[in-house]
């Protein structure tokens, strides 16, 4: 090759190659989920959508949205029909199991007040644990059967843990765990997603259109959608959890819903909960 | 020349009424076969996790219809969850990619 070949091969070669390091990174940063950016964006798409609800207020759903339900909702207030599961769920936390131990061995602060804290990403398993999910757990490596994820004793334990929890803001963490991100991105995607013969994802009702009716219901803002969980639905004359809501929802449009505490549900869990950090836990919650 | 014509158009009438009576009746292995056509497209869409209520209840229809010996009507609810479970798997496919349109940034 003769010398000036050479140099034009050779800056050729530098042009590219400076070309493709500038392109990567950003391809890179398009790909990769940024859940900080996700959740201040999360947080300004509804604090601008209404500007007139208090920050705080987001985690009443439909009640944040209505003055007239805003109303209805401070006098439910006073005698709310979640006490009995609350109740029951006191009552039932503090019950020894057959072995001896409870449900406070199972948790750090013997499972008082660490509600906010939930789900966790646990790095040995390389997955999402959801609060419902460690209750099981908790029963199951102590000798008990697990409850079903729908019903009304899981309602109850996890009504008791939130009650102790109100007031303190969700503090959902994300560790530097590829899986993690992978995890909450995963839970994203599901949120997105249409699904079911009426072709809805979670966010056509909850980020396009709180506020709305849907029929007789006003939908809630995805934003602190999960703070006031588990709730007394006036709809299902009892309590649900957010296994039951999640299914629900899907079966509503026309989806067979997964199992409760599938991957997916755990990760959404994950990922809505992530996008709602630093807003109060307040459940137990009602519904219409 | 007219009795001719009105031969022709009664042998036609007669084709097309047997065609349709024979197209009607549907047999059981008619049944088997759109029915798994149907349980092959939902099964799919249960790898994709996008199952719709609608095809289970389409296909629980056709089954109760075959159950009671008309053919007809569970060949025409089985192509109808088929239909309903293809629909399912291109939601998925397609949903890959564009749930990023309403992702908020």
């Amino acid at each position: 090759m003769k010398p000036r070949s050479a140099i034009h091969f050779a800056s050729a070669a530098l042009a590219l190659a400076t070309l493709a390091l500038s392109a990567a990174p950003s391809a890179f940063a398009a790909d990769t989920p940024d859940p900080v950016a996700d959740a201040k964006a999360f947080r300004k798409y509804f604090t601008d959508k209404f500007p007139k609800v208090k920050l705080q207020d987001f985690v009443n759903g439909p009640y944040s949205m209505n003055e007239d339900l805003h109303r209805q909702w401070e006098e439910k207030e006073q005698f709310p029909p979640y006490e009995f599961s609350l109740d029951l769920g006191k009552e039932m936390f503090a019950k020894p199991f057959k072995n001896g131990k409870s449900y406070a061995d199972c948790f750090a602060n013997g499972g008082i007040g660490i509600r906010q804290n939930y789900p966790t990403f646990d790095e040995k398993e390389g997955k999402v644990v959801t609060l419902e999910l460690a209750l099981n757990r908790c029963r199951e490596a102590n000798g008990e059967a697990p409850f079903s994820y729908v019903k009304d004793e899981m309602a109850a334990l996890t009504a008791y843990m939130a009650f102790t929890s109100r007031g303190k803001p969700f503090d959902i963490k994300i560790p530097a765990d590829p899986r993690a991100l992978e995890a909450y991105q995963n839970g994203k995607r599901y949120f997105y997603t249409r699904r079911g013969q009426l072709n809805f994802s979670c966010a056509t009702c909850h980020v396009q259109s709180p506020g709305e009716r849907i029929r007789a219901e006003v939908l809630a803002p995805a934003f602190g959608i999960l703070n006031a969980m588990p709730i007394y639905r006036s709809e299902w004359s009892g309590m649900g959890t957010i296994s039951r809501r999640f299914v629900t929802c899907n079966s509503q449009i026309r989806g067979v819903p997964l199992n409760p505490q599938d991957d997916e549900y755990r990760d959404l869990e994950y990922y809505l909960s992530y996008v709602s950090n630093g807003l109060p836990i307040s459940g137990p919650g009602a519904r219409p | 020349m007219r009795t001719s014509m009105l031969k022709s158009i009664l042998t036609v009438a007669l084709l097309i009424a047997g065609a349709s009576s024979a197209r009607a009746a549907a047999s059981e292995a008619d049944f088997k076969a759109a029915y798994a056509a149907a349980e092959a497209a939902n099964k799919e869409a249960a790898a994709l996790r996008n199952q719709w209520t609608t095809t289970a209840a389409a296909m629980a229809a056709a089954k109760k219809a075959a159950d009671s010996g008309d053919f007809d009507q569970a060949v025409a609810a089985s192509k109808e969850a088929e239909a309903l479970a293809k629909a399912s798997i291109y939601q998925a496919t397609s949903e890959k990619e564009a749930w990023k349109a309403i992702e908020i940034r």
